[in-house]
């Protein structure tokens, strides 16, 4: 590349073009041979059902602390994948650049990218790349889609939560959308606070193994947080759910930062964490399993399906009041005093 | 101290509950119903998030006051704001609760969407910095709240002058805390029997700007801070005064809150600000009770500097927050609650602030 910013002719699909996919984007994102190269990847065939998913990602800024929107774009596909109870199989990358951006700005993304597909144990097999007008995007947006296997008998879903059933949660929350804010605003008071972004397939395969069908639904509480993760889960299956306060885990600096700006850490977005409804009896295996796990050291049992109703979600606070849990309206937007 | 510190020890469960049983022992002979008012948005955030009401015994009956900001700031001042925003060459800059209130015709929400430039600060030197970054533009700083944020407001002001920015100025609609609860405890229809004072407010004002209201309504008043226990200590420490007669200042908030608060704080307040009346959405016009940009500081008034048309305020028909912000009446008894006004959409200020009453009970009060 004899360019250090992307140009427009990067992506014109001539010369500059073929020199942006060979020298820089195939080599790091998958390595795939030139003669290889054709207009869809050919996937070898899958037993059973797939899951296939679809996410766009346009964090600003796209380098935060914990993470980068190359990372945080495949860990999401891989964890909406794992979510469904799926096993990950490929992943599209569709690349959006504004022109101006560094190449270097790239180059880092591309093997965020890679690193985290490598550590998901997925591959990126096709792809496409578009070059917009500086002004006209914002540095970088990417779409990914994902493909993957279902192994056979397994049945997640948002509206499959029953009375008695325990709400686990893999660790602290708010830790995702705080270091983004922070970073975005440049609030020094949240130095600590780094981005939760992982995937979690792994994870979700450990739970399988020690629940079975015990475990009922999975779902990553990212945009809208915890709170309006579980009022979706609540409304789909027709429950209600009781949170206790003192048990949802909080780190000390998301606990901080939301006091000073007058935010709810529980809708905060978070980017490694997943909600596991499972039955009564199979919630201590659950948690074991979990807490054996790198991604789930501080898995905490935070609430339970208390009734069949209408789709509310409760919350227990730490004096023992009672209050409720809606979705999130809009924005959460900072307090003025 | 570290930040986890400053907020669980005053979140001891066991505490609460001696508390409580102490609240319950101190009413017990109590044949009326007292009728205690948080004034401030944040203790009304505070009680929900907690689930205090349904905690206290039924003798106890906590109601939300004007305390709000947002709630209280008069239509026709974000008609202004919206004015301002359509003006060319103009960037908004503004806490983040300001940009969801209706207006008479728009918000400044719906303005962004249409290509204002609003940006959300945390701060308004924030808002000095993006001044400082764009020459060619006007940036004008909302300029609402009680006396918690008006001396960052002067202070930006004085930094502004010091910078020699000619391209900042502040749309004021500065408000002061004791005079609406003096006008509060004039009005016939309602009975306050004690207010939970302001702690951010308390802690520039000091515990002893409360004293006009004991001597002169004999209500007593509680400053209090924002923590379920100290809310649980002010609810008791008001419950005593009122089963004995008393009225008198107590302050529940001392680890923060002075007899004669923030002095260097209001110095430089009165530095660039001077008093003058004020009107508070749902309760009118109120002498004194507000904060103006002082002639000597008139270069950074928005308001002089920048003439705009304005439209003839409109107030939506049946929407209560006048009541509700006097306490009169409660979210649920207003026709539009839940119905046509949502945070989502909301109609009055209350469900606009994330610490107004509606918003608050639609939050956490469905259960």
């Amino acid at each position: 590349m004899n360019s250090a910013l992307i140009l427009l002719g990067h992506g014109s699909g001539g010369k500059l073009s073929h020199q942006l996919l060979d020298d820089i984007i195939i080599p790091a994102l998958s390595g795939i041979a030139p003669e290889e190269q054709n207009d869809a990847a050919v996937l070898p065939a899958i037993d059973g059902e797939l899951a296939f998913t679809t996410d766009t990602y346009v964090v600003d800024p796209i380098f935060f602390p914990g993470g980068n929107i190359g990372d945080l774009a495949i860990n999401g596909t891989v964890n909406d994948l794992a979510m469904a109870g799926a096993v990950p199989v490929a992943i599209s990358v569709g690349l959006i650049l504004e022109e101006g951006l560094p190449v270097a700005d790239l180059q880092q993304v591309l093997a965020s990218m890679r690193q985290a597909a490598d550590t998901a144990g997925v591959r990126i097999v096709t792809g496409d790349t578009k070059v917009v007008p500086r002004g006209k995007g914002d540095k970088i947006f990417i779409n990914t889609a994902g493909i993957g296997r279902i192994p056979a008998g397994r049945k997640i879903s948002g509206s499959a939560a029953r009375p008695d059933d325990k709400v686990l949660i893999n660790g602290p929350v708010g830790d995702h959308g705080m270091a983004v804010m922070a970073s975005r605003e440049g609030l020094e008071l949240t130095a600590d606070i780094r981005s939760d972004s992982t995937a979690l397939n792994g994870l979700v395969e450990d739970l399988f193994t020690a629940c079975g069908d015990k475990l009922h639904v999975l779902r990553d509480p990212t945009r809208g947080g915890v709170a309006t993760t579980l009022r979706e889960i609540a409304g789909q299956s027709g429950v209600d759910i009781t949170l206790e306060e003192q048990a949802i885990p909080l780190s000390e600096g998301v606990r901080g930062a939301c006091a000073i700006l007058g935010l709810d850490p529980l809708f905060v977005a978070n980017e490694g964490k997943l909600l596991a409804l499972v039955a009564p009896e199979a919630a201590e295996d659950a948690l074991a399993a979990m807490r054996r796990h790198p991604a789930g050291r501080q898995a905490t049992i935070i609430g339970e399906v208390t009734a069949a109703s209408n789709g509310r979600v409760l919350m227990r606070t730490g004096i023992g009041g009672l209050r409720a849990i809606e979705m999130l309206s809009g924005e959460q937007l900072p307090r003025i005093c | 101290m570290k930040s986890q510190d400053l907020t669980t020890a005053y979140r001891d469960p066991a505490v609460a509950r001696a508390l409580l049983r102490q609240i319950e022992t101190t009413v017990r002979n109590y044949r009326r119903q007292m009728t205690l008012m948080e004034v401030c948005g944040t203790h009304t955030m505070a009680i929900y998030q907690h689930g205090i009401r349904a905690l206290l015994p039924e003798q106890i009956r906590l109601i939300s006051g004007p305390g709000c900001p947002v709630c209280v700031t008069p239509v026709d001042y974000v008609d202004r704001a919206v004015a301002l925003a359509r003006r060319p060459g103009t960037i908004i800059t503004t806490f983040g609760d300001m940009v969801r209130v209706p207006g008479s015709s728009s918000s400044l929400l719906r303005e962004q969407a249409a290509g204002a430039d609003i940006r959300i600060v945390y701060s308004p030197l924030d808002a000095i910095a993006i001044a400082a970054c764009n020459p060619g533009k006007e940036v004008v700083f909302l300029g609402v709240g009680f006396e918690t944020t008006t001396p960052t407001v002067a202070g930006a002001v004085l930094a502004a002058e010091k910078q020699g920015l000619t391209n900042f100025s502040v749309l004021g609609s500065h408000k002061t805390m004791p005079a609406p609860m003096m006008a509060l405890t004039s009005d016939p229809e309602l009975q306050v029997d004690g207010y939970l004072c302001p702690a951010h407010v308390s802690a520039i004002i000091g515990a002893d700007a409360y004293r006009p209201i004991v001597e002169a309504c004999r209500v007593p008043c509680v400053v209090t801070g924002f923590e379920p226990l100290d809310v649980l200590r002010g609810v008791l420490m008001l419950a005593r005064q009122v089963v004995e007669g008393r009225a008198e200042v107590e302050n529940e908030y001392s680890r923060v809150v002075r007899p004669d608060g923030n002095p260097k704080a209001r110095q430089i307040l009165e530095t660039v600000f001077e008093p003058c009346d004020a009107r508070w959405r749902g309760i009118g016009v109120i002498p004194g009770s507000g904060l103006r940009i002082r002639n000597s500081h008139a270069a950074f008034n928005a308001e002089l500097k920048l003439p705009v048309e304005v439209e003839e305020p409109v107030e939506h028909k049946g929407c209560l927050c006048g009541e509700i912000l006097k306490g009169k009446v409660r979210p649920g008894d207003c026709p539009l609650f839940r119905k046509i006004c949502t945070p989502e959409d909301p109609v009055g200020a209350c469900m606009v602030s994330s610490e107004g009453t509606c918003a608050a009970e639609y939050k956490y009060g469905n259960i």
